[in-house]
């Protein structure tokens, strides 16, 4: 087991490292970068002393050097002109856009969107999965078309469609204002109780918008496996055995039908981190969505590179996680069967 | 006295589409505490669907319509066909009083869960046992089902176990609470005759002990005339006979049931004898396809042997190395028949999937005559592989399983030849020739695989392997998946196309007469190797392997006059170890093939060997 982790860790650095060079590849292929594109600017509005300072920054990152050497720098492996300091050193670049470090900028973007996507997920699991449930031992029922045709629903509504009608009603009939995800009185205070209060009411919206369709899709899949599963033999043996219905099917259909969905957690985070951007800008969430956005557009190349990093670092540590919960829920796997 | 159970008038409809489809017309019958009533039918003639209303553990879409299902056990019968399905009364009889085992015991465990924990369940939820009384009553259940190790097997999950073991496993878990009703679906019909005799001997060796009664759903007579009290015929949905089982297969009254018993391969079958099918398929055969059967061997599989390496469970581990073929040599002459007899795991489809060039053996070769001379099949390149891949087709056991369901029949039959370069317009002619090869309606050829029973299936599978016109097919298990009373009709099939069209066939199977039946030479397989191998005659006359005859011994014969003899089903004949001299092999010891009559060869100890030296 503990040589299987190690295992996978070593696979996850190497690609990692592949996914770097990637991502450096695909921020340089435009032709220019943020500080060109500036300099340009400035020597058209005639600002020399800013041209100077910009050209300072050119060099102080490296951008006059090769390609290959300023991909080295950024993730570490070659000295700059500061010494080795890069992604691995903990170091993640300048944001030429803000003029801050991109520490700085994305700071608490980043923990905050770890929350409000996993809020989703939470969210998306919890409504599911009863529904489904109901949905799949009560097929052809009158809450199954129910359920069904809410689903569609949800899957067809686009997020931030939905998230411009709850700002409006929930503007119009409570008077809340629901942008952002805590009051504006807060920003930039410290965490006190008062705020994480604020931010656990300001959750709800993106939460259920986030999650929204996730939901639909989920009870879609969830049913259709749970009726493959409850059509097998060993429910029937099951209930043969004299096991009431709950406890049969918690125990064996919906155990079996559970295997693709951890086998999906991988997928699932950068699934939800990229398919937010849109509501987080609707809902002027300040989460990594509208950032990475803004950075790609501006070519602001460090930025772009460590959010999509992040975004990779996460999918592979989701990916981990599965791994490490399918060898644990299924015997099959840990056992090496077929 | 009164019986255990007893149905009444029962029917039972399903809902369709087009409305209600009824499936059980008004069956009544009576199972007497501690006998055996064995319910034999074809399937869709409703037996499945009696066991299941029995337990109440009908399909969705199916319900009892009319008729009461007496359950007399206590002074007052309680009536299962008027309970809740999933009520707490109908909860409190599953399990506790009428248990039931399955057909499939892989499917029918839960993968996920241990053996243990699925066994002690039903002991938890009825008793409300704690799990350590429950794991201590699991490990007598399973001692008393024959569980080598019980304490280990409460740990282990299905797929670790043997198919014999597993199905032990499920009448362990039907029997813990020591039912007085025990329903078995097909019980053994997954499993190999010799395993399948163990699970009969079992089963009755059990019923001796709790005084259970059973209601046993078969197919095979041969099981009927060797565990049943009583008799029941289904028929479309109809009790068509019943009686004491003497009575009945001796005095078979109903056409069906006197056919079905004429439908079935016997040992003591004359020379030359057909099966009698109960639905005879009409085949033409367009005289043009003949094959010259080659002067010699087609072909010829010179001491082949293959290795699997299995991954290891732990890191660091050493990978374990199986020995699945060792040095195993067979002949087919040109336009016979050689019959491949084994258990599962002895080999004998690794062996057919070498002579089909799907696996490459580690040493040996196989040689075929494609018309010019045997060539090492696995030297085979470019123009010649693809030619020989024409030659030789393969039929698969499960015709459910190798038609896709999404192409239609002409497409499935087009395939071959389309990959083989044949033009459009002579596919479409060859696709309506084969059709009527293999006995069926041209104007079938639109419809898709859904729309045809197994049997009709086995057919089209059939015809499709003909489709390139080959010269050797392979038949791995060609009737195990299908009812008794279609395997006389592909049987015959297949019989009459190797006169018409000189074919020859290597087949596959772990039942003997199907083998006796088709077969004009058997090599029996155990553990990898060849031990006995002979025309067919002279190994029926005079079996000489232990394991031959092991085999022999075990497939139940519908006539009552050769009773099983279930002390002898012990299992020990698997194992070379075991194995009285002169025919014991030590582990790892391959022994050498002594000849006893003309043709007639079996495996001897090595030690035997140089004694008669």
């Amino acid at each position: 087991m503990i040589g299987l982790v190690l295992r996978r860790c070593a696979t996850m650095a190497v690609t990692l490292l592949v996914i770097s060079a990637l991502v450096f590849l695909v921020i340089k292929l435009p032709p220019g970068d943020f500080l060109t594109n500036r300099i340009a600017e400035l020597r058209a509005s005639g600002e020399a002393a800013s041209v100077a300072k910009a050209e300072l920054l050119i060099r102080q990152y490296g951008l006059d050097r090769p390609v290959t050497e300023q991909y080295l720098m950024w993730i570490g492996l070659w000295p700059g002109p500061a010494g080795f300091s890069g992604l691995i050193q903990g170091d993640w670049g300048w944001s030429f856009e803000y003029d801050r470090p991109v520490a700085e900028v994305v700071g608490d973007a980043l923990w905050l969107t770890l929350v409000v996507n996993l809020a989703a997920v939470i969210f998306v699991h919890a409504v599911a999965i009863p529904i489904a449930l109901y949905s799949a031992t009560h097929r052809h029922s009158a809450g199954d078309a129910l359920v069904t045709v809410l689903g569609y629903v949800g899957l067809a509504v686009p997020g931030f469609l939905l998230a411009l009608i709850l700002l409006f009603y929930a503007n119009r009939w409570f008077g809340l204002s629901i942008g952002g995800l805590y009051d504006a009185e807060f920003t930039g205070k410290p965490w006190d109780w008062p705020k994480v209060r604020s931010l656990l009411a300001h959750l709800v919206v993106p939460t259920l918008v986030i999650g929204l369709g996730g939901t639909a899709a989920m009870i879609r899949r969830m049913r259709a496996n749970l009726l493959d599963e409850l059509a097998k033999p060993y429910t029937v043996t099951a209930r043969a055995k004299g096991l009431p219905p709950l406890r049969a099917l918690l125990k064996y259909p919906f155990r079996m039908s559970l295997n693709p969905f951890v086998a999906d957690i991988g997928n699932l985070l950068p699934h939800v981190v990229s398919g937010s951007v849109l509501v987080s800008l609707v809902l002027s969430l300040p989460t990594v969505g509208p950032l990475l956005l803004d950075a790609l557009r501006s070519q602001d190349q460090f930025m772009a590179g460590f959010i999509l990093m992040f975004i990779a670092g996460l999918t592979l540590v989701g990916m981990l996680i599965s791994d490490l919960v399918l060898v644990w829920l299924d015997p099959r796997i840990r056992l090496g069967a077929r | 006295m009164s019986p255990l159970l007893s149905i009444r008038d029962l029917s039972v409809a399903f809902r369709t589409d087009t409305g209600r489809a009824e499936v059980l017309h008004g069956l009544s019958l009576d199972v007497g505490a501690g006998r055996t009533l064995a319910l034999v039918g074809e399937s869709g003639s409703g037996k499945s669907v009696t066991a299941q209303a029995v337990l109440r553990i009908l399909p969705p879409a199916a319900e009892i319509t009319t008729g009461r299902i007496l359950f007399a056990e206590g002074a007052q019968p309680t009536d299962i066909a008027a309970l809740i399905p999933d009520g707490a009364v109908m909860s409190a009889l599953r399990g506790q009083r009428i248990a039931m085992i399955f057909q499939e015991p892989m499917t029918s465990l839960s993968p996920l869960h241990t053996i243990g924990d699925q066994i002690g369940e039903a002991l938890r939820v009825h008793t409300g046992a704690s799990r350590r009384q429950a794991d201590a009553e699991t490990r007598e259940a399973l001692a008393r089902v024959g569980f080598p190790d019980p304490a280990r097997a409460l740990t282990t999950y299905p797929f670790e176990l043997s198919g014999g073991l597993r199905q032990r496993a499920m009448i362990a878990m039907a029997l813990i609470l020591k039912p007085a009703l025990l329903v078995a679906d097909e019980p053994t019909t997954a499993l190999d005759v010799t395993t399948q005799a163990q699970i009969l001997a079992l089963l009755r060796r059990l019923q001796d002990e709790t005084g259970m009664a059973m209601l046993l759903i078969t197919h095979d007579l041969g099981i009927v005339a060797n565990i049943a009290h009583d008799v029941a015929v289904l028929y479309r949905g109809r009790l068509v006979e019943s009686g004491p089982r003497d009575t009945v297969l001796r005095r078979p009254g109903h056409p069906y049931l006197r056919a079905l018993m004429r439908a079935v391969p016997r040992f003591d079958m004359a020379p030359g004898e057909r099966l009698a099918p109960i639905r005879a398929a009409r085949a033409e055969i367009p005289p043009m396809d003949r094959h010259a059967a080659p002067a010699g061997d087609i072909l010829r599989v010179e001491g082949v042997g293959k290795s699997f390496v299995l991954r290891a469970g732990r890191l660091f581990a050493k990978p374990r190395i199986v020995r699945a073929v060792s040095d195993v040599s067979l002949r087919l002459a040109g336009g016979r028949t050689l019959g491949l007899v084994g258990e599962s795991g002895s080999g004998k489809t690794t062996v057919s999937k070498m002579v089909m060039r799907a696996l490459a053996p580690d040493s040996g070769r196989v040689l075929f005559d494609a018309g010019a001379g045997l060539a090492d099949v696995h030297d085979l390149e470019g123009a010649r592989l693809f030619a020989y891949r024409g030659l030789v087709q393969l039929v698969f056991q499960d015709p459910y399983a190798s038609l896709d369901p999404r192409m239609s029949v002409r497409q499935i039959l087009g395939e071959p030849m389309e990959i083989h370069g044949v033009e459009p317009r002579l596919r479409s002619r060859r696709a309506r020739d084969l059709m009527a090869m293999v006995g069926l309606d041209p104007a079938a050829l639109a419809r898709y695989p859904h729309a045809f029973s197994g049997g009709q299936r086995q057919r089209i599978c059939i015809a499709r392997a003909l489709a390139l016109n080959p010269r050797l097919l392979v038949l791995d298990e060609p009737v195990s998946a299908l009812d008794v009373s279609v395997q006389a009709q592909i049987l015959n099939l297949l019989k009459d196309l190797q006169a018409a069209l000189g074919l020859s066939y290597l087949i596959v199977s772990h039942n003997l007469a199907v083998v006796d039946y088709m077969a004009d030479d058997i090599s029996v397989m155990c553990r990898g190797r060849i031990v006995e191998e002979a025309p067919r005659a002279a190994l029926f006359r005079n079996p000489a392997h232990p394991y031959t005859r092991a085999l022999l011994a075990a497939v139940p014969d519908p006539s009552l006059d050769h009773p099983l003899d279930f002390a002898a089903v012990t299992g020990e004949a698997s194992d070379p170890d075991r194995w009285p001299e002169p025919f014991r092999l030590a582990p790892d010891e391959a022994g050498t093939m002594r000849a006893i009559e003309p043709g007639h060869r079996i495996r001897v100890g090595a030690a035997h060997a140089r004694e008669a030296a």
